[in-house]
C-alpha cells in the first residue's frame, strides 16, 4: 500500500470538469488537501459541491481533469483509495430493518475492519448510542441515525472522511455534539475530513479552510476570517448569500 | 476479488430475510401457487384425456414449471439484491465502499443459490405431498440442468440489473418481466418442434431451450442428452461473458453520468 507522505497533500484535484449530457456542473476545479485538514466545500444548490464529492468518492467519473487521492490516480487505484476514505451524507441510509449492530457488522465486514466488535463497542460509546445497538435502524429519530451513519464512516479508522451535509438533520444540542466530537476526532486520529453544509455556523466552527463553490467554479478559499473578510461581510451566512443572489456579479465566469 | 468483502455482503442479504416476514413469504409464495395452479391443471387435462396412471403431459408440465422456477429463482437472486439495496438507500453505502463490482455479483449469486435451494426443496416436497411427483426420479440429469438454468438465470440477472442501473427505478419492471420475454421462445412447456420453423432459429440460441428440451428427453426415458448439455452449457458460458461485459459497461456508463449516486439517493 503507497502511503502519502507528510507533505504530499491527501487529495490534489486538478482542473476537474464534469460535465452531464452537456450542462457543466463543475467548470474547473482545482484544490488541494493537506493532511489532517477538515476543508469546507460551500456554496449554493447547483455549485458543484455535490458532484465534487461524488467524485472524490468515485462515485461519477470526470470529464477531464485529474484526482488523486494518497499520491494515487483515483480511477486506477479506487478500490484502495476507498478501503482508506469513509463517508457519510444525511441523504443515505442504512437499511431500516437491520439492527444497529447488524449494518455496523455488515459495513465493517465491507472495509474488513479488525476486531471489529470491539471498535462498534467504542464508537457507540464515543457517540453516546450504545443502548440503540439491539434496535432496528428505521426505529431510531434522524438524529440517533446520524450519529449510527457516522459511527459507520469512522468504523475503517479513515484516514480522510467525506461529510455531506452530517448535522443536516440534528437539532441544534445535537448537532453542537457532533460537531465537537468531529473536531476532537480529528485531533486525536488526524483524520482529513472534506465537509459540505449549508449550516455555516457548523462550517465556520469545524472547518479549518473552505472552498466557495459558485457554477463549477472556486470563488474563494482560505479559512473562514479569510473569506469573510475577501467578501466584506460579517459572517459566512452573509458570504452565503451574497454569492447565491450575486455571484455573476463578483467577476465568475461561467 | 476479497472474500471478507463478499461474506459481509451475503451476511447483509441475510440479515435482510431474517428480519423480514415478507421477503421469506415470497420465497415460497409465487411457486407454491404455480406448483398448485399448474398442477391442478394438468391433473384436470389427464382427467379430460382419460388418461390413467402417471401421464408423461403431467411430469413434462410440473418438471417445467419446477425447472423455470429454478431460472426464474437466479435472475431475481441477482437483481433483487441490487434493488434491495437502491430500495433502502443504501447503494452509496455498498458503492462508497472498497466493493469490486465483481464481488457484488457474486455475493448477488450465492444469494441466488440459497433462495433457488429453498425454492427446490418446498416445491420438490409439495409436488411429491400433492401430486405423488418426485421431480428427483430425474436422477443425477438434474444436476447438469439446474446448473445450466442457473447460469442462465445469472446472466439474466447482470442484464436486468445493469439495465436498471442505467434507467433507474422507472426500469424496475424488468425485474420481474425480462425472464418472461424469452419463456414463449425457450420451449419451456411444450416441445421445440411446436413453434413456427423462424421462432426456433431463436429458441435454439437460448440455452433454457436446450435444458428443456433435454429434461423431456429424459422424461421419455431416453436418457440424458449429452448434445443438449453442451449446447445449453456453450451457450451460457458466451451469456455469461457478454453478460458481465454489459454489466461492467453500464457499471461504467452509470459512474459516467452520476447515475449511482442517483439510484443511491433517491
Amino acid at each position: 500500500m503507497v502511503r502519502a507522505t507528510m507533505t504530499e497533500p491527501v487529495v490534489q484535484v486538478e482542473h476537474l470538469r464534469k460535465e452531464f449530457n452537456g450542462t457543466v456542473a463543475v467548470a474547473d476545479v482545482s484544490f488541494h488537501v493537506g493532511r489532517g485538514e477538515i476543508v469546507g466545500v460551500l456554496g449554493p444548490n447547483g455549485a458543484g459541491k455535490t458532484t465534487t464529492i461524488q467524485v472524490l468518492l468515485g462515485l461519477t467519473t470526470p470529464t477531464s481533469g485529474s484526482v488523486r487521492v494518497f499520491g494515487l490516480d483515483l480511477e486506477r487505484h479506487r478500490c484502495e483509495i476507498l478501503h482508506r476514505c469513509n463517508f457519510c451524507s444525511a441523504y443515505t441510509a442504512l437499511p431500516a430493518n437491520l439492527r444497529v449492530r447488524e449494518n455496523l457488522r455488515v459495513m465493517g465486514g465491507l472495509y474488513g475492519v479488525p476486531d471489529l466488535f470491539r471498535k462498534m463497542d467504542e464508537l457507540l460509546a464515543l457517540f453516546e448510542i450504545g443502548h440503540l445497538k439491539d434496535k432496528t435502524t428505521g426505529q431510531l429519530s434522524s438524529g440517533e441515525s446520524t450519529r449510527v451513519n457516522l459511527c459507520k464512516a469512522l468504523l475503517n479508522t479513515p484516514e480522510l472522511l467525506l461529510l455531506d451535509e452530517p448535522t443536516a438533520s440534528l437539532d441544534p444540542n445535537i448537532a453542537d455534539k457532533v460537531r465537537k466530537l468531529l473536531r476532537k476526532i480529528q485531533r486525536e486520529q488526524g483524520i482529513t475530513m472534506i465537509y459540505t453544509s449549508h449550516n455555516m455556523r457548523d462550517v465556520e466552527e469545524v472547518c479549518d479552510r473552505v472552498l466557495f463553490l459558485h457554477r463549477g467554479r472556486i470563488i474563494a478559499e482560505g479559512t473562514p476570517q479569510e473569506v469573510i473578510a475577501k467578501f466584506n461581510q460579517k459572517s459566512l451566512e452573509e458570504v452565503f448569500i451574497t454569492v447565491a443572489r450575486s455571484g455573476d456579479l463578483l467577476g465568475v465566469e461561467t | 476479488m476479497s472474500w471478507h468483502r463478499i461474506q459481509a455482503l451475503v451476511l447483509r442479504y441475510t440479515y435482510l430475510y431474517a428480519r423480514s416476514v415478507p421477503r421469506v413469504t415470497e420465497i415460497f409464495f409465487w411457486p407454491l401457487m404455480d406448483l398448485l395452479v399448474w398442477g391442478y391443471v394438468t391433473l384436470y387435462l389427464q382427467r379430460v384425456s382419460n388418461i390413467s396412471g402417471p401421464s408423461r403431459v403431467f411430469m413434462f408440465l410440473l418438471s417445467a414449471m419446477i425447472f423455470w422456477d429454478i431460472l426464474y429463482r437466479a435472475q431475481q437472486g441477482v437483481t433483487l439484491s441490487f434493488l434491495e439495496d437502491v430500495w433502502a438507500r443504501n447503494l452509496l453505502n455498498v458503492f462508497v465502499a472498497p466493493v469490486r463490482v465483481g464481488e457484488f455479483v457474486l455475493a448477488t449469486y450465492i444469494v441466488g443459490l440459497v433462495r433457488i435451494a429453498i425454492t427446490i426443496c418446498v416445491l420438490s416436497v409439495l409436488a411429491y405431498a400433492l401430486y405423488s411427483f418426485n421431480i428427483f426420479s430425474l436422477g443425477m440429469s438434474l444436476l447438469p440442468f439446474f446448473a445450466n438454468l442457473v447460469l442462465m438465470g445469472w446472466a439474466l440477472g447482470m442484464v436486468t440489473t445493469a439495465l436498471i442501473m442505467r434507467w433507474g427505478q422507472a426500469a424496475e419492471a424488468l425485474a420481474w418481466g425480462v425472464p418472461f420475454l424469452l419463456q414463449p421462445v425457450a420451449a419451456v412447456f411444450y416441445p421445440l418442434d411446436v413453434l413456427p420453423r423462424w421462432v426456433q432459429l431463436i429458441a435454439v440460441c437460448i440455452p433454457a431451450t436446450h435444458v428443456f428440451e433435454g429434461m423431456r428427453q429424459v422424461l421419455r426415458g431416453e436418457g440424458v442428452s449429452s448434445t443438449s448439455l453442451t449446447a445449453a452449457f456453450a451457450l451460457n458460458v458466451v451469456y455469461l461473458v457478454a453478460a458481465a461485459l454489459f454489466f461492467r459497461y453500464m457499471f461504467g456508463v452509470a459512474r459516467r453520468k452520476g447515475l449511482l449516486a442517483k439510484l443511491g439517493t433517491q
